[in-house]
């Protein structure tokens, strides 16, 4: 087993701590191996951040992402930066708050109102990068909600960890609807041939 | 404190300060700069935990310069920077060259000449490493390609350090240091952890710079009762200046000889495949992770190749270079720089040897398609 992701949007949008949580579960809570790369401008907040994770039951050498195949893209110009390096097959999840367009991709697309969920639900947009993330765990089915909910505890800042287990729930429900329905159907963006990366017959919604 | 003997996620910085901690550490004075900020956030944090100091200090020159004292007065030393602040440590690393005084300088590499690019990785210091500052000194210098790697190694950097009390520098690049992946921490009880030797107190009149183990001098610690002079200028047994030109020159060849006698305990390389390699990659740090994984596609399509991957990078590991690579149809020398170890490797291999360049420069990484398509080229 060997999956490749890349997060990415905007600084300050916590794309890089949402790939640090996910590799977090990976290692300390699913028993793989993996690594997690950042590359980001030299400013705080805005200009681009992208965050790239590997999960592998192997040995991972080169850490770095070339053709990601699952992918949460946090804003606009991300999709167009990135878009076209997911492997054919892929999976996309899309803030759909903030990427109106979605061009054509060779690929899964699970577009969600991530930020809009974090403003309406939390009236926090802080908290868009855990939605994001929990709809990637939904869709995905790669790492627990379980594993990813006890990453997030040793992750987030001190007294707000309520409030990040609450955003995990909501994204992770999202993300499980979305796929049910996808997969049950067949009546999709996602595509006809989607199928989970693990089996989640057993998932609660 | 961290856990040991379980995987958890570490980043290679936070390996680099945890790993120090865990041999002894207790003293950190830096001036943070990107990518390095997390060695001294962390060490901000932890030393006070452990009874250490940490100093956030007016600049990178004083940073090295308090690092140098706190060593004289027995505390194992360490400093974090990157390029540009590697370039203000230069005056007083060779300070501690010339006074012999153990300590770890920590170089995170980042794109430069200058400030360059300080979120992109880069392998542009290598030769800064070695010759940064003036004069004919020796220097050691470990250079880890993993986040389990950087932990182990600067433990090994501070026992190089104390045993012969020299500054080591642990050369890491932006790949490795911002790199998070599973580490297993040993159990501290596990560690071989060395400190200085000190004097015996029968040994009076004291003469802290004559050497007493084979070529390395018992310093005493300042505060342990002894009086004695410390200085940058060329210095006799007693620690006073000389003019003398005998006194001079030997000083010199014996900081040398120290180097060059420990070589076989301070030089550690990875051969990977190299047994039967027709062709091989020569890569350090971050990169050597790319190359492994070319070397082991190449395999996978039928090409001979192999990975020499030095640890300790100065002093250069010219024995292991020749001993592995001399027979060899060629080696690609993979790094980001222009080309800076690859003139070491063609000056130990010799003509008969092709050496090709992989280079790369302005923060793109090497990735092991652009290592794979070069070996597919030797012919």
């Amino acid at each position: 087993m060997r999956m490749e992701f890349r997060l990415a949007g905007s600084g300050g949008q916590g794309v890089i701590l949402a790939g640090v949580i996910l590799a977090e579960a990976a290692v300390s809570y699913e028993g793989l191996n993996a690594v997690q790369s950042q590359s980001y401008g030299p400013e705080s907040r805005g200009g681009a951040s992208k965050c790239e994770v590997i999960i592998s039951d192997g040995e991972i050498y080169f850490p770095k992402v070339i053709s990601p195949d699952v992918m949460l893209i946090m804003n606009q110009s991300s999709w167009n930066k990135y878009i076209h390096d997911l492997k054919k097959g892929g999976i996309v999840v899309a803030d759909s708050t903030l990427v109106k367009e979605l061009t054509p991709v060779d690929g899964h697309v699970f577009p969600f109102e991530i930020t809009g969920s974090a403003i309406h639900e939390f009236g926090r947009p802080v908290v868009a990068n855990i939605i994001g993330l929990g709809c990637l765990a939904g869709v995905t089915g790669v790492i627990s909600k379980e594993a990813v909910r006890k990453a997030i505890m040793k992750r987030v800042p001190k007294g707000t960890e309520e409030l990040n287990e609450r955003a995990l729930e909501l994204g992770y429900q999202m993300g499980i609807r979305k796929t049910l329905e996808f997969t049950g159907r067949g009546e999709s963006n996602g595509g006809e041939d989607f199928e989970p990366i693990r089996d989640r017959s057993k998932a609660s919604v | 404190m961290v856990k040991t003997g379980k995987g958890i996620l570490m980043q290679g910085n936070e390996a680099c300060a945890e790993g120090a901690i865990a041999c002894g550490m207790r003293f950190f004075a830096g001036y943070p700069i990107t990518p390095s900020t997390e060695i001294a956030e962390l060490c901000a944090l932890r030393l006070p935990q452990e009874g250490g100091v940490f100093i956030q200090m007016e600049d990178e020159l004083s940073s090295m310069a308090a690092v140098v004292g706190a060593s004289l007065a027995g505390a194992k030393a360490m400093t974090a920077t990157s390029g540009p602040g590697f370039s203000l440590k230069q005056e007083n690393i060779g300070f501690a060259c010339m006074a012999e005084v153990p300590c770890v300088v920590v170089n995170v590499q980042r794109v430069g000449p200058s400030t360059g690019m300080p979120t992109s990785p880069a392998q542009g210091d290598v030769m800064q490493v070695r010759w940064g500052t003036h004069g004919d000194h020796p220097m050691i210098a470990l250079c880890p390609w993993s986040v389990q790697e950087t932990y182990n190694i600067v433990i090994r950097c501070f026992n190089i350090a104390e045993t012969l009390r020299t500054p080591v520098i642990l050369l890491m690049d932006e790949i490795v240091g911002h790199l998070r992946e599973k580490v297993v921490l040993p159990d501290p009880s596990t560690l071989t952890i060395v400190s200085r030797r000190k004097p015996q107190k029968s040994s009076l009149p004291y003469l802290p710079y004559k050497p007493v183990y084979g070529d390395v001098p018992a310093i005493a610690d300042y505060g342990d009762g002894f009086r004695f002079h410390v200085t940058g200028l060329s210095h006799d047994y007693t620690g006073f200046p000389t003019n003398d030109a005998n006194v001079a020159a030997e000083e010199i060849k014996r900081l040398h000889r120290k180097v060059q006698a420990a070589r076989n305990e301070i030089t550690f390389v990875h051969k990977y495949r190299l047994e039967d390699a027709e062709i091989a990659v020569f890569a350090y740090g971050g990169v050597a992770r790319s190359a492994m994984e070319a070397v082991m596609r190449a395999r996978e399509q039928g090409i001979r190749a192999g990975l020499f991957r030095p640890i300790t990078i100065w002093p250069f590991p010219e024995e292991e270079v020749r001993q592995s690579l001399g027979a060899l149809k060629a080696v690609v020398v993979a790094e980001l720089n222009l080309g800076q170890m690859r003139l070491e490797v063609e000056r130990c291999l010799g003509k008969g040897i092709e050496v090709i360049g992989l280079n790369r420069v302005g923060g793109q990484i090497i990735t092991p398609d652009d290592i794979l398509e070069t070996l597919r080229g030797v012919k």
